[in-house]
């Protein structure tokens, strides 16, 4: 599997396509479970560069994919206590509306 | 070109095809739970970009914990929080979708000729393949063992926190009579403590 038919830049692309993604979707949903599923795919972006780092450039020394696995971890705590957060909210606002939480605006 | 550099290719476009076209329906679709399947499937094609980039145990992880625990407690989190709303129009949404879509186009533009300016240091070192997991063991239990360790601290604070977050908060002392109250299993009428009075929801009491 050395010899590579796909170049690093293609994974870098797709990674970066992903990212814009979730970018656009973190400003624009107004759905609050949206907006976490939108950080997901940010972070399976940030993932998807660092392994493709990790066999392209590291190949003997994968420590990408051991930021990989640390990153995956995190993100699994992150989506429990985000959505536990959600559902607290929702208990108290009775609403998911993004634009209404803002409690905390002025 | 040999027949598994053209089995990759394939592969790989037929991957990406999935990856980027699933996360546009993430983003766009208006049925949220449409969204939350699709986004499994976003996170399967990632796992095969994985087993193409020859890490297979990190492509198992990101199957067993991205699709297996995040996917499924993103659709338990739709059901818990799923009321037909109609939600108020904001007044200059498109005008914002078209500028912050102008932002992330410029952002995707200034990521992808990074990528293809950079002089990389190729071709690398070979890639240990099948080997890959017995490194990452090693890597865990030698020089990255504090993070390791550090990692299973976080996801205990972060499941005790979920459980005290999302609770009724069934220990709570009736002011009055000064015992505890709500200690039934059957969920009791509360009203919510932070809705807007202004509101067309009637308050309950």
């Amino acid at each position: 599997m050395t010899a590579d038919a796909i170049p690093l830049q293609a994974y870098l692309t797709v990674a970066a396509f992903l990212f814009c993604i979730g970018v656009w979707g973190l400003i624009n949903s107004r759905n609050a479970v949206r907006v976490l599923m939108s950080i997901e795919l940010m972070l399976n972006a940030v993932n998807l560069n660092l392994m493709s780092f990790s066999n392209y450039l590291d190949g003997q020394l994968i420590r990408g994919q051991v930021f990989a696995i640390f990153v995956i971890t995190v993100a699994a705590a992150e989506a429990a206590v985000g959505l536990a957060i959600l559902l607290s909210l929702y208990r108290n606002r009775e609403t998911v509306d993004m634009e209404r939480f803002n409690l905390l605006r002025w | 070109m040999t027949v598994a550099s053209t089995t990759q290719l394939v592969c790989f476009v037929i991957l990406s095809a999935t990856l980027v076209l699933g996360s546009l329906a993430v983003v766009l679709l208006p049925n949220i739970v449409y969204s939350a399947f699709l986004l499994a499937g976003v996170f399967l094609s990632v796992a095969g970009l994985y087993l193409l980039l020859n890490a297979s145990f990190v492509a198992a992880a990101q199957v067993l914990v991205y699709v297996g625990a995040v996917n499924v407690l993103i659709l338990f989190a739709i059901m818990l929080v799923n009321k037909k709303e109609n939600l108020a129009p904001i007044p200059g949404m498109a005008v914002r979708r078209l500028l912050s879509g102008a932002v992330c186009a410029g952002l995707l533009g200034l990521l992808i000729r990074v990528a293809f300016t950079t002089p990389w240091a190729l071709p690398g070192p070979t890639p240990v393949g099948e080997d890959a997991t017995i490194r990452i063991g090693e890597h865990l239990f030698s020089d990255y063992l504090l993070p390791f360790e550090l990692a299973s601290v976080l996801l205990l604070m972060a499941m005790i926190g979920a459980i005290v977050l999302a609770r009724r908060d069934v220990f709570s002392i009736d002011i009055i009579t000064g015992e505890p109250a709500d200690q039934v299993l059957i969920e009791k009428e509360r009203s919510p403590l932070l809705l807007e009075p202004t509101d067309s929801v009637p308050l309950r009491s």
